[in-house]
């Protein structure tokens, strides 16, 4: 995406769910979010996109799970660390997504948004939409429509 | 009774249900008289009953429904304000109204209801204006009776009211205009005081009512209690009797419950959902089954099958829920035959079988726009002109034949015509014609196979078939329709016999029965619709038993050839088993048969389809999700996709070949695939692969002669053979129980080539080709490192049977003409 779009970007005022991944705090808004599971057991998908790493039996229903680090065009996770898997809940249809471990909820001040810096490349830049900028830290806006649409 | 035909039984439950929905909303009312929607409501549901009960001719409830739509529309209109006193005529024309749909549901006419005190009570509500509802009638005679009941009753409560005596007629008077000017303070009095003054027969009761009315609440408990019964009852009373007598003499006794009381509507969604838990029950039931399975604790054991066995019958019950007869469908198609056979200047009968064959609603649904295409292609393609019937000997009437019927788990509906039929030999012709096929790839196709022509995508143009316009017109949309539903689609045609069209449908959508197979470690279901059969083969026999074809694996099943498609291959997965053993599932679908290889088989068992996520859509693999007894997740298989994407580039593969095959005879040679098969003193020939329709094993003692030559009798037909060895001057052993023979067919014809044994099946394209021309030889190749001699199957078969090709003389180019054999 480029410039025209940018300034779309909504700077909202609320609370964000926050996780962690790959050293970086990423935030979604705290309304889409369902639930939080620890590590599920995945049916993968054979010919499936990349992303998606399987899925999931979520009480009978079945969910589909995006790795998020695959998405995000970040390493895989370590061998031997367990995902978090957040389930979403987008136009009446669960998603889960996978994350390397969950953080708090945040209240985020619109005043504090900033666009992703242009430096920002590669497939991550069409989902993060910004980042707030907290204290110490950065907190990264992740378009979640975008980023389960695998 | 029999006289109840269908639009009074509809008409009745409608009804009934109205009823109960006007009760509630006249009593609504009542608390907001000046409700326009409750009014409106109303209003709509008297006029529909009285709509259709003048339709059905039915004059008293037409009277009383009119009577009480007229009030209804100046309530509506403002014209008149309500009372208590019109509430309560109004609830009484309700009673009425339902007491007549008894007796109509009862007798089947509504002889024994008199209905003219109501219809009196509702106009005198009507007509004394906006000031002097019923009461009005009601008060003039009262005096006398109340006067009475004060002079007796100074002890009772009633007779507290004594001062009113003076009052009597002021109050009665009074009464009407209190209503709408204090509706709020004696609201809850005023209705219950009413109900009373409009039945004219209970006039003593009448001002008793009022007078307490107006007095004060005490009574109010405990007389209207009594007196407001009558209301009700004086209409009940004349015909309630009759309403259960009539049965019991009609029916004898009350075995036959209502028809209002006997169905009820239930909203789809709700079945949708019921349908959803059951779903979850199964699942449930399967993941405890199979825990339990493990366990040695009786009772529990014991539990659990009670648990399956209630939870299969409620399945079954949900799904029944949801069940509707396919008539509801087929019941608008008469009128389509009628219409359309006049259209077409044809003369059609239409004869259905099996009308109560039930199917779930939404398959029925997804069925109703295929069957319809089918039924008018049929009426306008299949089925003839009476001349032309009468020219080909058939009575001038054509017949339309719909039947259907349960099937092993599924739903088989048939459109058969005894119409012209389907031409193969035409249909064939069309095909190449354009651009569908090349002329070599229908040659080896059998006329069943050709007839399945008309469901290709593009095949849909008009003259495809007849004359007239083509069959094929959108044929490619029913398959396509009936195969997202599962089901598949069949066509069988004789020329001038007849064409059958033959769908399958699953029973319902939800729950299918499933095949779970294990590939790669993972599980998948594969839908039992399209599974045919089940093949093991050990290590040893495998070896044999598979063979190849360029890279292609084909296994023989029972003689014919089966292509192999391996899962792991289709999804990109090794296999996890290496012993050799080889899984088959012999899978079909539109009408192409495969072999899906697979690790292992786990079980059969009733899946829960899920959707996938968006994600997954485009894949096209997998037609759903579903959740296994064990809690995991499986992928369920959808074959029609699966046999599309293993099987199209094997196809593609070959029509390409066989389009360069058109150009050179020498690049044909060479491009072809080749069955090498011995012919004895250590010589191979190879064979080109689409000229073999099948491989046989014949014993030597089927053989027969019939003048000097060897004929063979292979279903149904007689085959001339050929035995290479002799035909090439080879030395074979001639003393063998079992000839492997190669079956060669082409425009309907076949021999029956014996080798002494098939090897292989290789690419021809690698060969290194040399001119050694010998008689009945092309040439030699080498082929798997051996020196291989191409035979001349045209010079072979011509030894076999010399008529073989005389009615083509040029088997590349055929022309139409030459096509009718």
């Amino acid at each position: 995406m480029t410039a025209p779009t940018r300034p779309l970007a909504p700077a909202t005022s609320g609370q964000l769910a926050t996780f962690r991944l790959d050293g970086d705090l990423y935030g979604i808004e705290v309304e889409h979010v369902q639930e939080v599971l620890r590590s599920q057991q995945l049916t993968r998908v054979p010919l499936a996109p990349t992303a998606v790493a399987g899925l999931i039996n979520l009480r009978g229903q079945v969910v589909t799970a995006i790795e998020l680090r695959e998405r995000l065009g970040r390493p895989p996770r370590p061998e031997g660390t367990d995902p978090v898997v957040i389930v979403v809940r987008l136009h009446g249809e669960a998603v889960s997504m996978l994350v390397d471990s969950i953080a708090d909820v945040v209240d985020v001040d619109a005043g504090d948004f900033e666009a992703p810096p242009d430096t920002l490349e590669g497939q991550s830049r069409d989902l993060i939409r910004g980042a707030y900028k907290l204290d110490g830290k950065l907190l990264l806006a992740l378009d979640v429509q975008k980023a389960v649409s695998a | 009774m029999d006289g109840l035909d269908d639009i009074v039984e509809e008409f009745l439950v409608e009804s009934h249900e109205n009823l109960d929905q006007l009760d509630t909303d006249l009593v609504a009312l009542e608390q907001e008289p000046d409700s326009r929607e409750r009014l409106s409501s109303i209003f709509r549901t008297i006029h529909t009953i009285k709509g259709t009960s003048g339709f059905l001719a039915f004059n008293r409830l037409e009277e009383v429904t009119h009577v009480g739509e007229n009030m209804l529309s100046r309530l509506r209109d403002g014209e008149l304000a309500l009372t208590p006193a019109r509430t309560s005529v109004l609830l009484l024309m309700v009673d009425t109204v339902r007491s007549l749909l008894t007796s109509i549901e009862a007798t089947g006419g509504e002889a024994s209801v008199d209905v003219s005190a109501v219809v009196a009570a509702i106009s005198a509500a009507m007509e004394d204006g906006p000031a002097a509802p019923a009461p009005a009638p009601a008060p003039a005679p009262a005096p006398a009776p109340v006067a009475e009941a004060p002079a007796e009753a100074a002890a009772k409560p009633a007779a507290r009211k004594a001062p009113a005596e003076a009052a009597a007629k002021p109050a009665a008077r009074k009464a009407p205009a209190k209503a709408p000017a204090a509706a709020k303070a004696p609201a809850k009095r005023a209705p219950r005081a009413k109900p009373a003054p409009a039945p004219v027969e209970e006039l003593h009761d009448v001002p008793q009512d009022d007078l307490l009315d107006d007095l004060s609440d005490e009574p109010l408990t405990a007389a209207p209690a009594v007196e407001e019964h009558p209301v009700p009852e004086p209409a009940a009373a004349d015909h309630h009797p009759e309403g259960e007598a009539v049965p019991a003499d009609a029916a004898g006794g009350q075995v036959r419950r209502a028809v209002a009381d006997s169905t009820i509507r239930v909203d789809v969604d709700l079945l949708d959902e019921l349908m959803l838990l059951v779903g979850e029950l199964v699942l449930t039931r399967n993941q405890i089954v199979q825990y339990v399975g493990r366990s040695t604790d009786t009772d529990l054991v014991r539990a659990s099958q009670r648990l399956n066995l209630i939870a299969s019958e409620l399945q079954e019950g949900v799904m029944k829920t949801r069940m509707q007869p396919i008539d509801h469908i087929w019941s608008k198609l008469p009128r389509v035959v009628r219409d359309l056979g006049i259209q077409c200047g044809k003369n059609v009968r239409l004869e259905m079988e099996g009308k109560d064959t039930e199917l779930d609603k939404t398959l029925l649904e997804a069925v109703k726009d295929p069957l319809t295409h089918l039924v008018r292609n049929s009426v306008d393609h299949g089925i003839e002109a009476p001349d032309a019937r009468k020219k080909a000997g058939k009575a001038a009437e054509g017949v339309l034949t719909l039947r259907a019927r349960h099937e092993s788990g599924q739903v088989v509906v048939e459109v058969a015509d005894d119409g012209a039929g389907i031409d193969p030999v035409k249909l064939g012709a069309r095909a190449v014609q354009r651009g569908l096929l090349t002329q070599d790839a229908l040659a080896r196709m059998s006329p069943a196979d050709i007839l399945q022509l008309i469901f290709l995508p593009g095949f849909s143009t008009a003259a495809a078939v007849t004359n007239v316009s083509g069959r094929g017109v959108g044929m490619d949309v029913v398959k396509t329709n009936i195969e997202s539903i599962g089901g598949t689609i069949e066509v069988e045609s004789e020329p001038g016999v007849g064409t059958v069209c033959r769908l399958r449908i699953p029973l319902t959508l939800a729950i299918v029965p499933a095949l779970t197979v294990e590939c790669a470690a993972d599980r998948y279901a594969i839908p039992q619709i399209s599974l045919q059969e089940l093949v093991s083969l050990d290590a040893e026999k495998a070896v044999n038993a598979v063979e190849e074809v360029g890279g292609a694996q084909v296994y023989r099943l029972r003689g014919e050839l089966l292509p192999l498609v391996r899962l792991t291959d289709v999804l990109g997965l090794t296999s996890e088993r290496h012993d050799g053993h080889v899984v088959i599932a012999v899978l079909r679908s539109e009408g192409r048969r495969f072999g899906l290889v697979v690790d292992r088989v786990i079980n059969t068992e009733e899946i829960v389809v899920k959707a996938v996520g968006g994600q997954l859509k485009s894949i096209g693999l997998y037609s759903g999700a579903t959740v296994l007894g064990d809690g995991t997740v499986a992928l369920i298989l959808d074959v029609q996709a699966l046999a599309r994407r293993a099987l199209r580039t094997e196809t593609a593969e070959r029509q390409e070949s066989r389009t360069t095959s058109l150009q050179t005879a020498a690049a044909e040679t060479e491009r072809q695939r080749m069955l090498l098969a011995a012919i004895g003193g250590g010589r191979r020939v190879a064979i080109p692969l689409d000229t073999v329709t099948r491989l046989e094993q014949v014993r030597t003692e089927a053989v027969e002669k019939v003048g000097n030559r060897e004929v063979v009798q292979y279903r149904g037909a007689i085959l001339p053979i050929v035995r290479l060895d002799r035909h090439l001057g080879a030395y074979g052993e001639s003393d063998r129980e079992v000839l492997e023979v190669i079956v060669y067919a082409d425009h309907g014809r076949s021999v029956a080539i014996v080798v002494e044994e098939i090897l292989d099946i290789v690419d021809g394209e690698a060969a290194v080709r040399s001119d050694i021309d010998d008689m009945g030889l092309l040439g030699s190749a080498v082929l798997g490192d051996k020196v291989t001699e191409l035979l001349d199957v045209r010079a072979a078969i011509l030894a076999a049977d010399p008529a073989f090709y005389s009615h083509s003389s040029a088997p590349t180019g055929v022309s139409d003409s030459l096509l009718e054999v």
